[in-house]
This record gives structure tokens, C-alpha cells and sequence, in this order.
């Protein structure tokens, strides 16, 4: 792509913004239809903290922890992941344009792919989700008693950015798995929406294995339960030194750079049915 | 005669149509497995902090989320099935071409239906049973009658599923624009369904009204009956709760398709 009018990082967010603000005025061309799938997202991302509003009404506790507790783990991770779903969750659609061809008009166009598909029908409604988040770290706020320090304060914003980027490179890495898998973009989900849900409760809650490879294999403990439970003075349940809960910056980094290489490798591999 | 061959014929394409896809299927099992695993997790730390809660012990609240995850494609607890595929016809006008048909617009969506649900318990729900089943506690029944108590109460839960999406998808008659109704209906289902958590957890008159409300059908009512919390008169009574509700729904869905068919107006060409 060099030499083309959006060549390189700059010219990838520029392509990117002309094709999201596209998306959005096309959106709100329909505003009713806009503020109803808007309140729908907004309602069902809320129902997971209502499911766990419903057990504290049977529990003062879950997993040793309190639901003040349990609302900041929700709130950095619904925050996070609901930053990553507005910005690239429109990336699962993948396998469907590689089914149906479209994906070739992308190719020819002088723009990064990975900006255009990224960019693809970019749903603004998804703000709903990203507003239940912050509603819900807001609360965990007021009712806890954290005893602050510059480093937690610090590492409230970096956990929530580290967080988007990591769940935005789990996006990626999904996208490029479905060149090869194309009518499995389900798969995706599990890692996705279900890490969201892993997240949102303590990692006490589950078995010791699931936490292991959460924390070493796929690092979502990363988003939010290492730096978190730091903010909340808790043990994290492997014996990890207390300094692993400021590496999510790090542990981002690694993993963008993972997805864009496998997003090149899938790119690749990519044949057109040249129909 | 002719026409039970009719929609038996509909109801295989029905199950043909989504048992061609076995990748998408594969992928399906694979992401309700990983949910049913989060979720039987955040059960047992309930079930640990408040034991028999919901009239359940462990395994049977840990049975419930398998069953959960079985059913969900099933009862199209959130939504999917033929309704987009309505809403678009009747959004474009294909939808004359189906009354001119020599068949039951509501029968033959409904045979349709039936036949999705029957793959996805086969193709979705059994694996993911199997696998909750391996690696938890369950309390599942060992011998075939509350199994086949169950395949009635699920039978009837995907009616009642049918008869409320079919409306969903008539109100497009009037709004041409579905989505907007077709996710309001995924919502309620959602969270009357007992998918969120079993009803019996639900807190005081919230519990009583959703365990009367027609989502109920879909899952807290199934699961119940293979539970073995119904016997007897009791699982007569979960029948008859279903079938009511299945019964009326599919009323009031013959009574607006009259009303919508005598508005539709077919541009001549």
C-alpha cells in the first residue's frame, strides 16, 4: 500500500473515521429505529449485572466477595469490552463476506483492509453497552471503601484501555480465524462474550484450572481481575507477585501484535472464489 | 391426509435446512458448551453460599444451567428461527405470493419451526448435556419416562416459542420495520424465560408473575419436569400451564393474521 492515499498507521485511522462517520449518518437516518436498538443493546448488556443483582438479593456474598466488589470487576470489563465491541465488533461479520465475496471489493479499494473491515458497519447503538459499564463502575465507586493510592488511581484508566485493546485483539485474532473457518464465526463468542462474562465475577468462583489458562494462555485475567484485585487489596488465587497487576499495557501490546499477525497470515491465505 | 404429508414435508425441509450446516452447528455446541461451563461455575458459588436455594440443591441448579444451554437454540429463547425471514417477507411483499399458497400461512411456518427445533435439540442440545453431564454432578433422571415427560414439555415450549414470535412478526403488518419488535420480544424472553436464573430464585411477586407469564414455557417449565419437581397431577398441571398458553397465543396469532391479510394490498403490475 505505499504511495496510497491511506497508507500506514495515520492513513488507517483516517480510512477508518471516513467509513464510521459514513456508518453513522446512516444510522441517524432513522433515529426512532436508532434509539430502540440503542435501548435494546443498553438493556441486554445490562441484564448480566441484573442476573447478579438477583443472587445478591438471595446472597450477601458470592465467591467470598461483595457486590461492590463484584460490580468493579463487572464495570472494568463491560466498560472495556463495550469499547472494543463499538470500535471493531462489527469484525465477526468476517466470514460472512468471505462466503459471499464481498470481501474483494475491500481488497481493491486503497485503503488497509483490516481498517475498512473494522470499520464495517460500524453500529453506534453499541454505546449502550459501553454506558451500562461506566453505570455500573460508577456505582462500585460510590459504595466501596478503597483506600487510594497514586498507583491504584493510575491504574483505574490504564486497566480500562489495556483492557479494550486486549479484548480488541481477541476481536482480530477472530476475524482471521474465520478466513480459515468462515461458518464457525460462532467460535469467536466464546471468547469474546463469554470471557466478558468469565470476567465479571471473581476468579475465586472458578476452578483453579479455568483461572490457569485465562491467566497464561489466553490473558484475559488481564483486562481486569490482576489489576482490580489489586485496587481492592485482595490475593489473587495463583501466587502471582503483586507487581503482575500493572503489566496489562505490556500484556496488550503482545497481544495486538499476536492478532495483526495472524490477521497478515489469514489475509494471505485468502483465495477469492473469483466469482 | 394430504395435508398432515403436507407439513410433515415442510417440517423435514425444516430440519434439512439447518442440518446442512455443520460447521456453523459445530461452533454453536462449542460456544453454549463454554457458557454452560461460566455458568455452572457462578451456580455452585451460589448454591455453596445459600444451599436449596429455589427449592434446588447443587446438582439440580447445576442441571439447570445444562439444560439451560440445551434448550436455548430450541425454544429460541433469544430469538432467531423463521421470524426475520417473515418480518423480510412481509417487509417486501413476498408474503402474497405465500397466501396464494394452498396452505395454512400459521401451520406451515409453524411445521417449519418444528422442524429447526427438532435438529437444534439433536444437533445443539445433546452434546453440550453430555459434556455438563461429564464434568459436574447432575441430577439427571436414570430411567425413560421423565425423559420422554421432558421431550413433551419441550414439544410444547417450542409452540408457545412459535406462537409469540409469529405475532412478533405480524406486528410487521403495521411497522414494516420488525426489528424493533422482534428484540423487544428477545428481551422478555431473555429474562422470563428463567435464562438469566431460575424463576424459583426470582425474588417475591417478580418470581410469582414471571412463572406465570408464557416465557416460563420455554425453559423454567421443561427443566422442571426432567427435574422431576412435577409429577403426577403436578406434571398434568405444567402441561396444561404450556398448553394454554400455546393454545391462546396461536388463537390471537389467527386472529391478527385475518386482520393483517384483509390489509394487504398487492401492487398490480
Amino acid at each position: 500500500m505505499v504511495g496510497a492515499p491511506y497508507g500506514g498507521l495515520r492513513g488507517s485511522l483516517s480510512a477508518y473515521r471516513m467509513i464510521a462517520a459514513m456508518w453513522i449518518r446512516s444510522t441517524m437516518a432513522y433515529r426512532t429505529s436508532f434509539a430502540i436498538t440503542a435501548f435494546v443493546n443498553f438493556a441486554v448488556t445490562a441484564f448480566d449485572f441484573l442476573a447478579i443483582l438477583l443472587m445478591f438479593a438471595q446472597v450477601d456474598r458470592l465467591g467470598g466477595y461483595s457486590l461492590g466488589e463484584i460490580a468493579l470487576l463487572y464495570g472494568c470489563t463491560s466498560t472495556s469490552f463495550g469499547l472494543a465491541d463499538l470500535a471493531i465488533g462489527s469484525m465477526d461479520r468476517l466470514g460472512r463476506r468471505v462466503r459471499d465475496g464481498t470481501l474483494d471489493a475491500l481488497l481493491v479499494r486503497p485503503a488497509p483492509v483490516l481498517a475498512q473491515v473494522a470499520a464495517d458497519r460500524f453500529a453506534l447503538r453499541r454505546l449502550g453497552r459501553v454506558t451500562q459499564g461506566v453505570l455500573v463502575l460508577a456505582y462500585a465507586f460510590a459504595v466501596l471503601d478503597i483506600s487510594w493510592t497514586p498507583a491504584k488511581a493510575l491504574l483505574i484508566p490504564v486497566m480500562l484501555l489495556s483492557g479494550a485493546a486486549i479484548f480488541g485483539a481477541v476481536f482480530v485474532g477472530g476475524a482471521a480465524f474465520q478466513f480459515v473457518a468462515q461458518d464457525a464465526s460462532e467460535v469467536q463468542n466464546a471468547f469474546t462474550y463469554g470471557g466478558n462474562t468469565l470476567l465479571q465475577y471473581p476468579p475465586t468462583v472458578f476452578a483453579k484450572d479455568i483461572v490457569r489458562s485465562v491467566t497464561f494462555v489466553l490473558p484475559l485475567a488481564f483486562v481486569n481481575w490482576l489489576p482490580a484485585l489489586y485496587v481492592l487489596d485482595r490475593p489473587y488465587p495463583l501466587d502471582l507477585p503483586h507487581w503482575t497487576a500493572f503489566l496489562p499495557p505490556l500484556v496488550a501490546a503482545g497481544c495486538c501484535a499476536l492478532a495483526g499477525a495472524a490477521w497478515r497470515v489469514g489475509l494471505r491465505s485468502y483465495r477469492s472464489t473469483g466469482s | 391426509m394430504r395435508a398432515g404429508r403436507l407439513y410433515a414435508a415442510v417440517a423435514a425441509g425444516g430440519f434439512r435446512r439447518y442440518a446442512t450446516y455443520r460447521a456453523a452447528t459445530a461452533a454453536g455446541i462449542f460456544t453454549n458448551t463454554v457458557f454452560g461451563l461460566i455458568l455452572a461455575y457462578t451456580y455452585v458459588a451460589l448454591w455453596q453460599e445459600r444451599p436449596g436455594l429455589g427449592g434446588y440443591d447443587q446438582a439440580q441448579a447445576l442441571t439447570y444451567v445444562w439444560v439451560g444451554q440445551a434448550l436455548l437454540t430450541v425454544t429460541s429463547v433469544g430469538g432467531g428461527g423463521f421470524e426475520e425471514e417473515l418480518i423480510e417477507r412481509i417487509r417486501t411483499g413476498d408474503i402474497a405470493v405465500d397466501l396464494y399458497r394452498p396452505a395454512d400461512l400459521q401451520l406451515w411456518w409453524l411445521a417449519a419451526d418444528a422442524g429447526r427445533a427438532a435438529f437444534q435439540l439433536l444437533g445443539r442440545g445433546v452434546v453440550p448435556m453430555v459434556f455438563g453431564a461429564l464434568v459436574f454432578d447432575l441430577a439427571l433422571p436414570t430411567g425413560p419416562l421423565p425423559w420422554l415427560a421432558f421431550l413433551v414439555a419441550v414439544a410444547l415450549g417450542v409452540v408457545v416459542s412459535f406462537a409469540i414470535r409469529y405475532l412478533v412478526a405480524l406486528s410487521a403488518f403495521w411497522l414494516l420495520d420488525g426489528a424493533g419488535m422482534a428484540q423487544l420480544s428477545w428481551l422478555a424472553g431473555l429474562f422470563f424465560s428463567g435464562m438469566l436464573l431460575p424463576l424459583n430464585v426470582f425474588p417475591g411477586a417478580l418470581g410469582e408473575i414471571a412463572r406465570a407469564l408464557p416465557w416460563s414455557a420455554l425453559l423454567q417449565v421443561p427443566a422442571d419436569v426432567l427435574l422431576g419437581t412435577h409429577t403426577g397431577l403436578g406434571l398434568l398441571n405444567a402441561y396444561v400451564f404450556q398448553a394454554a398458553w400455546a393454545v391462546g397465543l396461536l388463537g390471537v396469532g389467527r386472529l391478527v393474521q385475518s386482520a393483517a391479510t384483509r390489509r394487504v394490498v398487492v401492487q398490480g403490475g
